[in-house]
């Protein structure tokens, strides 16, 4: 038994409702623990005066230097004590999980065991970055939780200026849309940089997420420094089964208006079976007897929106890899950038295609590493310098799937026009 | 007296998925063919090699204590195999390969209080940050905002009603952590810090912080004696980036924090290309413990949406058909000059043609 809780009167509005309440939650686990019996008091003050009451620190385990996020309390008495003197500490542990999110409940449990015995109990499933906060532990336990994290498999996650945790979709595991091995990328990647993810020491944050399709969900094209985007190269695949099934159920009106009108390239037509051609960079699928679609893949800008509406009829085609955009942000300081394209077409595939995509990823890091400055995201390292000084950095080809546009402006000096017409040529006709 | 041994860390990184894999998955990996939802919360994924597995996906409170992990591993031990993943939106997922297991499954699901849903075109679980539970920075809470709105969209969670799927994040300040999204609700300071200059020179380093500013708005000066730093108030953006650096320089203000909603945002290339979300209300409230101010706006923009947007239209598609003038006529926003762009790039954010709609 824990001792007698604070008044909550805020917290305790946030009780009521259908959704899952974390803060029935927080007065299960206070219902042992000193701990969080003043945690809650802590959060109530929050809620009572709106204004936060943690302070960062230092605190950390034994040959890490990141991974810990360390918060003692502000809230003090006029003899500078703690007023919630239980939770005056109330670090996180950030622990990568497994590619995916995927878990048995055996592990999970152990998990629950070791919080209970080190922490507060609570845990988040996941953070922001991709991981699992084990949220809630004195400075006094903290390496003692971890030792026992760490000796299931499992490692801290980036703190500070570090290479991040990183974050896969489900991808190949439950996806048809997937078009590269996802989590075989992310670790791969994450795992070759582990000395910058535990010993941080980047002009920043550097983040790599990857996502199996266009579709992009984990938000790889704007939360990530490196962005491995799954795409394809040849014709779409399409399914007559599944398509005249589709067809049956939803009809012309939907064929039209969500599928071929959606197409933001026009590459879909609708069109009588007798009509329809048949080439190298053509796909076709019939819907009926007289009908069907017909898809240029030369136009096809690989955007997923008529593979989700009719998924399984509309396939990706088979010559898979992905797509690699660098420079995705978020806010501080310069404004939000999406990532941008600097490799149109890797294919990821066999175990070499994968150590090219690591030895990428090294080089940028690298160039990252040397040429930002001091809490200078990749982006804005790149908005500063120029894409072309930045690919020349990273040795990587110009390619004009790498603009949205040419440049509009006259600004810049074309003296070299001539030897690098010349040096493209020669290089296309080798 | 010899130190303590201390343990070296094994640094094994990112644990290997397999084995955590649930077998089917394992067994189908990267051969699997299409997939459809028989109702909402359930895909049902069918692989090339005729296997086909059920996931039935539940909402969470993010921030679980231990009771409720055990409860849900008790879920799926007892009803779905004894392996759980987990979306990029808090969601769990439960996977089994036998249909007549789902029912039961969601039957368990919703009497533990888990709401089965947020699949396809739903209102899905809110992304979010940490709040004044555990961030150093905070200028609201994200939990409490979360549970507040998530109780309102609850219905819209566990029903596929809405034209396109719609995903929505909260940030408790304005670096955003909680992301792009269809809605976003993020703190928005209005005042300049508040600089304890008793502090300023043993806490900061003063020359990082005055690289901080996104606007050089801050420079080094003495005040009352003592190295400090001063704020041009007529320069600043009250963006708070000063604050982590440099805490003496308190942004979050209980009266001046205010809330702005932000719209539009995807980073799905499905149809346009990924898209960054727009502010179009601002002023809101920081009113705990359920901000009814934010989420009278939030589900005003979602039920214009709701009644106006076609099929398959995200958020942005919806407002790229019907334009902006007609979005703040159709929500009641109220359109102000402080929403239009004047940062660096801001010029091409204005209508520089005669496309109007009248």
């Amino acid at each position: 038994m824990a001792k007698k809780p604070h008044d909550t009167p805020n917290l305790d509005q946030l009780e009521a409702g259908p959704w899952p309440s974390f803060v029935t939650g927080l007065k299960r686990l206070a219902a042992d623990k000193d701990y969080m019996v003043d945690l809650l008091g802590h959060l109530e003050h929050s809620y009572q005066t709106r204004k936060g009451y943690w302070k960062g620190g230092t605190v950390g385990v034994f040959g890490y230097g990141g991974g810990v996020i360390p918060r003692f309390t502000e809230i003090k008495d006029e003899h500078d004590q703690p007023v919630f003197k239980d939770a005056a500490e109330f670090h996180t542990l950030r622990v990568m999980p497994p590619a995916g999110m995927h878990y048995t409940t055996d592990i999970l449990r152990k998990f629950c065991d070791i919080w209970e015995k080190y922490g507060s109990g609570l845990i988040a499933f996941h953070g922001q970055s991709g991981d699992i906060m084990f949220q809630g532990c004195t400075t006094e336990n903290v390496q003692k939780a971890f030792d026992e994290i760490n000796a299931l498999g499992f490692d801290l996650g980036g703190a500070g200026p570090a290479v991040r945790t990183s974050m896969s979709c489900v991808g190949h595991a439950r996806c048809e849309q997937s078009c590269y091995d996802e989590a075989k990328a992310h670790r791969k990647i994450i795992n070759a940089f582990l000395d910058d993810i535990h010993r941080p020491a980047l002009p920043y944050k550097f983040k790599f997420k990857f996502s199996g399709c266009g579709n992009d969900c984990m938000n790889s094209i704007q939360r990530s420094d490196m962005a491995v985007i799954g795409t394809w190269r040849d014709n779409m695949q399409t399914d007559e089964a599944l398509a005249k099934k589709w067809f049956a159920k939803h009809g012309l009106s939907e064929l039209v208006n969500d599928v071929v009108n959606r197409c933001p390239t026009k590459a879909i037509q609708l069109k009588e079976i007798k009509d329809v051609r048949s080439g190298p960079n053509l796909s076709s699928v019939a819907l009926n007897d007289s009908q069907a679609l017909e898809i240029n893949n030369k136009d096809c800008v690989r955007c997923m929106h008529c593979i989700n509406v009719m998924t399984g009829a509309l396939a990706p085609g088979k010559d898979r890899g992905a797509t690699i955009l660098v420079g995705g942000k978020r806010t501080l300081k310069i404004g939000d950038l999406m990532g941008t394209v600097v490799v149109p077409f890797m294919k990821l595939e066999s175990d070499e295609d994968f150590d090219k995509l690591l030895d990428l990823a090294k080089r940028i890091v690298d160039f990252f590493a040397e040429n930002a400055l001091e809490h200078e995201r990749c982006g804005e390292m790149i908005e500063r310098i120029g894409l072309v000084n930045f690919l020349e950095g990273v040795e990587l080809e110009i390619d004009p799937n790498m603009v949205s546009a040419p440049r509009t402006n006259p600004y810049v000096r074309t003296d070299g026009w001539d030897e690098e017409v010349a040096r493209i040529r020669a290089k296309s006709a080798a | 007296m010899s130190q303590p041994q201390m343990r070296k860390p094994i640094e094994c990184g990112v644990p290997d998925h397999m084995q955590y894999l649930h077998p089917m998955l394992a067994r189908n990996y990267g051969n699997w063919k299409y997939h459809d939802r028989p109702r909402p919360g359930v895909l049902h994924h069918v692989s090339h090699s005729g296997d086909e597995v059920w996931t039935v996906r539940a909402g969470t409170q993010r921030q679980m204590d231990i009771h409720t992990v055990r409860k849900l591993c008790d879920i799926a031990d007892r009803f779905a195999e004894g392996h759980v993943r987990f979306t990029i939106r808090s969601n769990i997922e439960f996977i089994v390969a036998d249909e007549k297991k789902v029912a039961p499954l969601i039957d368990e699901l919703e009497r533990n209080g888990f709401p089965v849903g947020g699949t396809g075109n739903s209102v899905s679980m809110i992304a979010h940050t940490q709040g004044w539970l555990h961030c150093d920075i905070p200028g609201t809470d994200a939990s409490g905002v979360v549970k507040a709105l998530m109780d309102e969209l609850y219905e819209e969670f566990k029903h596929e009603r809405m034209p396109n799927r719609v995903r929505l994040s909260t940030s408790c300040c304005e670096i955003n952590c909680g992301g792009q999204a269809d809605i976003a609700v993020i703190i928005q300071h209005t005042k300049p810090p508040k600089i304890n200059h008793d502090l300023v020179a043993n806490v900061c380093e003063r020359p990082a912080v005055v690289a901080r500013c996104p606007v050089a708005a801050i420079r080094p000066a003495l005040v009352n004696g003592k190295p400090s730093l001063e704020v041009d108030e007529k320069k600043c953006v009250c963006c708070g980036a000063c604050f982590p650096p440099c805490p003496p320089m308190q942004i979050n203000d209980p009266e001046h924090s205010k809330l702005a909603v932000w719209v539009g945002g995807k980073n799905s290339n499905a149809r346009l290309k990924p898209q960054f979300m727009k502010m179009v209300a601002a002023g809101l409230p920081n009113n705990p413990p359920r901000w009814p101010e934010v989420a009278g706006v939030v589900k005003r923009i979602l039920h214009v949406y709701k009644e106006d947007a076609r099929p398959w239209e995200r958020m942005a598609d919806w407002i790229e058909r019907i334009g902006w003038p007609r979005f703040f006529e159709k929500t009641g926003l109220t359109f102000t000059k402080y929403l239009i762009d004047d940062w660096r790039g801001g010029r091409a954010n204005l209508n520089a043609s005669v496309h109007i709609r009248f």
